[in-house]
């Protein structure tokens, strides 16, 4: 199923599919490891409910709602 | 000298690294983006001396952020004789997608694979063999931490610099490699240096490359045409970032054997993460952190003991507190259990300074001195010097604490719980660490402001960075706080100086609306930040930022304060035909009759031309808090001391040495007349306005443009007045407060349409 990773609930994986969006962002997402095949786990989100925090690549990287929407996700099991 | 850089992910451990190179004792936090500048040291364990640059921390050598720039440029243009780069072995993935960038340009490189420790204590292995064999270059384990396996990893990287090297790249199988391998060859025929790292970052279409080589980034156009990836289409910077993942997760997960195989396996760190970031308690948690900490350091009654016990004072038991005994007991005890901040304050102001300098003291005064000599050595230096070390406890007590919150990892997690809310005012959470950082000390936090992304934010960010009341300004706040309380009886101390906390953050938050909705507007930057593990903050690290700390304190407080002490008590003591005036005299004096002069632009905040003769002390002092913020308070001291001479005011009866300045204080209200709107009005007005000399000039070099740095110091100013003339207005007659909030509510909504207007125009 597809799904953007902005659209995750706390606990879900997936793995990455495509980055949208441009130049800085689009970057800055790839330097920290979003990119496709990469398995992501949404492992919570902020108290206010933005930003989210997720694992990738063995580690933990926070990003706003807005960001994550760049993300297109195919969801796992 | 051989010239080794230290480059490496933020937070993989290279300031502790460099730290251990070179017995230097740089900043440490466990944040990333700690390190926004390159600093140098010496390793002197080699065949021969060797110089070691400590480079910002980076995830890319992408262009867009000032600290990945600064790297960049560094390796390139300055061309050590070896990188060494550290790898975070419990995160090798990412660390290592740098270190394919790393290796394309021409430089010898070495990697020193950190925090091995961490990795064998979760009963994982790194095969460091395997990983040398695949990278091609030598691979070092070492601990930063533990200073293991450092003098291996020089040695080899003596070795290593001794042999040019060239660049490699892990894109020779991938899609783009005929491009790469063309741009390359022609880079070369031009006799470019490091020709494949530029042709890498043209076919990225990077945008310092695209400028730098403009004849060549054709090449790029004409592939561009002729080549359809059918995930990336021609995104060539997806496919660089998406190849050098590949290639790492290929070639690397068989150098890892993990033993816990879950992918997403649950760590202690994640255990405490769960309670302080909940989404219930986590902002609770983090306002409890907040107060534990300003309780701790500045509460007279610890834990509310005195009240909940009803403990009797020291006065009511008949305690003697003049001599040496009681006056130690009452460094600990009054009617009260003292917190630890205020009890190592009291320590260090009523027994060493006030020991160490009354001897002094007593000496200079019976040395047979001229009186103008004994004057100036008394009341001007020892005076000001006395009121500026006095606060030196509350510093680093204050910084103690925020040292521990960044170097637990705490710090970053703040920052994400308080995201949603800073973006409301057009920044992202990371501004919160500068922010922060501003009430210890501006210079830092100002420099820190470079992991910022946007320089709208940081602009705005630097701007409001001195309205989080530095803790050279919390000497103002008690003093003039303690004198409010001790002469008109009114209110409480602590809840001014919390009050002028809050009047600050108000500020700052007002400014920031404003300006990134007028001067500084711009898109909301993103917030895409690593979280690192949590762990126990180590004591060696905290006392090496203390030691900084007040290292760096005193040195200021003997040079530059000590040299404006002087200044102002000359320019006190002397009139413009250069005759020695006695202290009864002070009204003559070059700074009096200057200060007088723009005194009149001081009356909408209260302390101008309506405090009559003497009114012109808050000028001064407020004048020479511009060359420091300590500055305000040792001149209270010493103008205190000429004013008190004036038999003709009635001050003879105030301790004007008492402590913190609070009598120094009482002496100015006592000789002008000013009142309770006029003195919060004084403490607006110098937590506002511009920052002291240190500050401006951060200001001035984090600014770079000079357009934005002018703008700044009009910022500043402007603030400044409208602050302090709204508490003083207000606070005499409370009706004004409505004038004051209809202005605001006129002024957003003249922003706000002109902004739609714009937008339609558009």
């Amino acid at each position: 199923m597809q799904k953007i990773l902005s659209d995750f609930i706390i606990g879900e994986t997936g793995i990455v599919k495509s980055v949208v969006g441009e130049g800085k962002i689009k970057r800055r997402l790839f330097d920290m490891g979003i990119t496709p095949g990469a398995e992501v786990l949404l492992r919570k989100k902020a108290p206010l409910g933005d930003p989210i925090e997720i694992t990738i690549r063995g580690y933990e990287l926070t990003l706003r709602k807005t960001e994550a929407q760049l993300v297109n996700m195919e969801v796992k099991g | 000298m051989k010239r080794f850089a230290l480059a490496g992910n933020p937070n993989s451990g290279k300031t502790t690294l460099f730290n251990g190179l070179t017995g230097s004792t740089a900043h440490v936090g466990n944040w990333p983006g700690v390190t926004v500048d390159k600093r140098d040291g010496v390793y002197k364990k080699c065949a021969e001396p060797i110089s070691i640059i400590d480079l910002p921390g980076i995830y890319s050598l992408s262009p867009y952020t000032p600290e990945e720039v600064i790297a960049r440029n560094y390796v390139l243009d300055e061309k050590p004789d070896c990188v060494i780069n550290i790898v975070d072995a419990t995160n090798l993935e990412r660390n290592l997608y740098l270190t394919t960038q790393i290796m394309e340009i021409d430089v010898p490189i070495i990697i020193a694979l950190n925090m091995m420790d961490a990795v064998e204590k979760r009963g994982d292995k790194i095969d460091a063999k395997a990983l040398e064999t695949k990278l091609g270059v030598p691979v070092v384990s070492i601990s930063a931490l533990k200073g293991a396996g450092l003098t291996e990893l020089m040695d080899r990287a003596y070795e290593t610099s001794k042999a040019p090297r060239k660049g490699r790249t892990v894109l020779e199988s991938g899609a783009l490699a005929h491009l790469i391998t063309d741009v390359k060859i022609a880079l070369d025929g031009q006799g470019v240096e490091n020709p494949l790292f530029h042709a890498v970052k043209l076919a990225e279409e990077d945008e310092l490359e695209v400028r730098a080589h403009k004849d060549t980034v054709n090449m790029v156009e004409e592939f561009k045409k002729t080549f359809k990836d059918d995930t990336f289409g021609d995104d060539f910077e997806a496919l660089i970032a998406d190849g050098r993942y590949k290639y790492i997760s290929e070639n690397f997960s068989s150098v890892i054997t993990k033993k816990n195989k879950e992918k997403f396996a649950s760590t202690k760190s994640d255990k405490v993460d769960r309670v302080l970031t909940h989404k219930i308690w986590g902002i609770p948690i983090f306002l409890l952190v907040l107060f534990a900490i300003f309780h701790t350091t500045f509460s007279e009654d610890f834990l509310y003991l005195g009240k909940i016990f009803g403990f009797s004072s020291l006065e009511d038991l008949g305690v003697n507190t003049e001599a040496l005994g009681g006056k130690l007991l009452a460094c600990f005890y009054d009617g009260a259990v003292f917190s630890p901040g205020v009890i190592i304050n009291n320590l260090w102001n009523n027994i060493i300074v006030e020991y160490a300098f009354g001897w002094l003291v007593d000496i200079i005064a019976e040395s047979g001195m001229s009186s103008w000599a004994i004057g100036l050595l008394n009341d001007g230096i020892i005076e000001g010097l006395k009121s500026v070390l006095s606060f030196l406890p509350w510093i680093l007590v204050l910084f103690l604490f925020f040292s521990i919150l960044e170097d637990s990892g705490y710090m970053a997690r703040i920052a994400f719980i308080l995201d949603r809310m800073f973006r409301k005012f057009g920044l992202s959470g990371r501004a919160f660490l500068p922010m922060i950082m501003g009430f210890g000390c501006s210079v830092p936090a100002m420099i820190n402001t470079r992991t910022l992304a946007d320089d709208k934010e940081r602009a705005a960010t630097v701007r409001v960075i001195p309205f989080f009341s530095c803790s050279a300004k919390l000497p103002i706040l008690t003093a003039v706080a303690g004198a409010i309380v001790a002469t008109f009886g009114v209110g409480n101390a602590d809840l001014i100086t919390y009050g002028m906390y809050l009047l600050g953050i108000t500020s700052a938050i007002l400014a920031v609306l404003f300006m990134r909705n007028t001067t500084l507007k711009g898109e909301t930057p993103p917030f895409i930040m690593e979280l690192p593990a949590y762990h126990a903050p180590q004591f060696k690290n905290l006392m090496i930022h203390l030691w900084d700390k007040a290292k760096h304190f005193i040195k200021k407080a003997f040079t530059i304060i000590v040299a404006s002490t002087i200044v102002i008590w000359v320019l006190s003591h002397f009139s413009f035909s250069w005759a020695f005036l006695e202290d009864e005299q002070i009204s003559e004096s070059i700074l009096a009759q200057l200060s007088m002069l723009v005194q009149p632009i001081f009356t909408p905040l209260g302390f101008g031309s309506q405090l009559g003769e003497f009114g012109w002390v808050f000028v001064v002092a407020a004048i020479s808090g511009l060359i420091a913020k300590e500055n305000v308070i040792s001149t209270f001291a010493t103008l205190a001391a000429c004013l008190a001479a004036v038999a003709s005011l009635n001050i003879n009866g105030l301790d004007i040495e008492a402590e913190e300045g609070i009598g120094a204080v009482q002496a100015m209200i006592n000789a002008t007349g000013i009142g309770v709107p006029g003195l919060i009005a004084f403490i607006a007005f110098n937590m506002t306005t511009i920052p002291c000399f240190a500050a401006v000039g951060t200001a001035k070099a984090e600014l770079m443009n000079g357009k934005s740095f002018k703008g700044t110091l009009i910022f500043w100013i402007v603030s400044s007045f409208l602050v302090a003339a709204a508490v003083y207005t207000i606070g005499s007659w409370w009706w004004t407060a409505f004038i004051w909030a209809a202005a605001i509510a006129l002024t957003a909504w003249g922003v706000i349409l002109y902004n739609k207007k714009a937008e339609k125009n558009k």
